[in-house]
């Protein structure tokens, strides 16, 4: 998919507007990275299956998102280091991935702080406080991005 | 080994986590969810962050198969095309 609008949740609440001020619908803007992920997506692979087309979308997704928010958060540096090494970003498919340990010190917690660890990119280096931080922009950038989703699909069915 | 964290307060956890809350849609949060316990809206937020992870899942599968049916030769495909190149 394409950049979303979750800078605004990690800056302030005046985002800058479309990229293009000389387009005046964002829609067509919307349509217009829809289109071009859509060329790049099929003329990449044209005989790709669509698990591999739901894995490029999956990935572009996240990395819209991670984009969007750029280094300003660790859940998005560490889903761009996970682009970059190629790794499934996936929670549900199971791959073994061999990585360092890094060693916290956890003071008493939540029993549910070690899921949101695993839920939040990044999260098992976090402490507790950066943990929570991190999940508030992370929750808002993924639910603008399913908004995103949702309107892409829309388009499909009603460009107009 | 006392690191710079470790005085953070209870009330500053707390206030982090009603942010979290308040970021839930309507639907998961409870009613009287100021007495709700730390853990139970800990809870509840990886539950939603659960949902929204299928959500994404969910789309790209519709997204890839409308892709597969989307005929790029169409009308309307062209009308976007044009745009692209201005």
């Amino acid at each position: 998919m394409h950049f979303n609008k979750c800078s605004e949740a990690t800056r302030n609440p005046n985002p800058t507007p479309d990229l293009n001020p000389n387009l005046n619908v964002s829609k067509t803007m919307q349509a217009a990275y829809f289109l071009r992920a859509f060329t790049v997506i099929n003329s990449a692979s044209p005989t790709s299956s669509t698990m591999q087309r739901r894995r490029s979308i999956r990935r572009a997704a996240y990395a819209s998102m991670a984009r969007a928010a750029g280094n300003r958060r660790a859940w998005s540096r560490a889903v761009l280091r996970r682009l970059h090494r190629g790794v499934c970003l996936s929670s549900s498919a199971r791959r073994v991935v061999i990585r360092r340990r890094i060693r916290v010190s956890r003071p008493r917690e939540p029993g549910q702080a070690d899921v949101l660890r695993s839920l939040v990119p990044g999260g098992k280096a976090m402490d507790f406080c950066n943990l929570l931080e991190e999940t508030a922009t992370y929750i808002q950038c993924l639910s603008a991005q399913v908004r995103r989703g949702r309107k892409d699909i829309r388009w499909v069915y009603y460009p107009g | 080994m006392s690191s710079r964290r470790s005085r953070i307060t209870e009330e500053e956890i707390n206030e982090l986590i009603s942010k979290l809350h308040s970021l839930l849609p309507e639907s998961r949060r409870r009613s009287g969810a100021s007495r709700a316990s730390a853990a139970k809206l800990l809870k509840e937020t990886c539950s939603y962050i659960k949902s929204l992870h299928r959500e994404v899942d969910d789309l790209s599968d519709r997204l890839s198969g409308l892709m597969a049916t989307l005929d790029t030769n169409s009308a309307q495909a062209d009308i976007i095309r044009e745009l692209l190149r201005s």
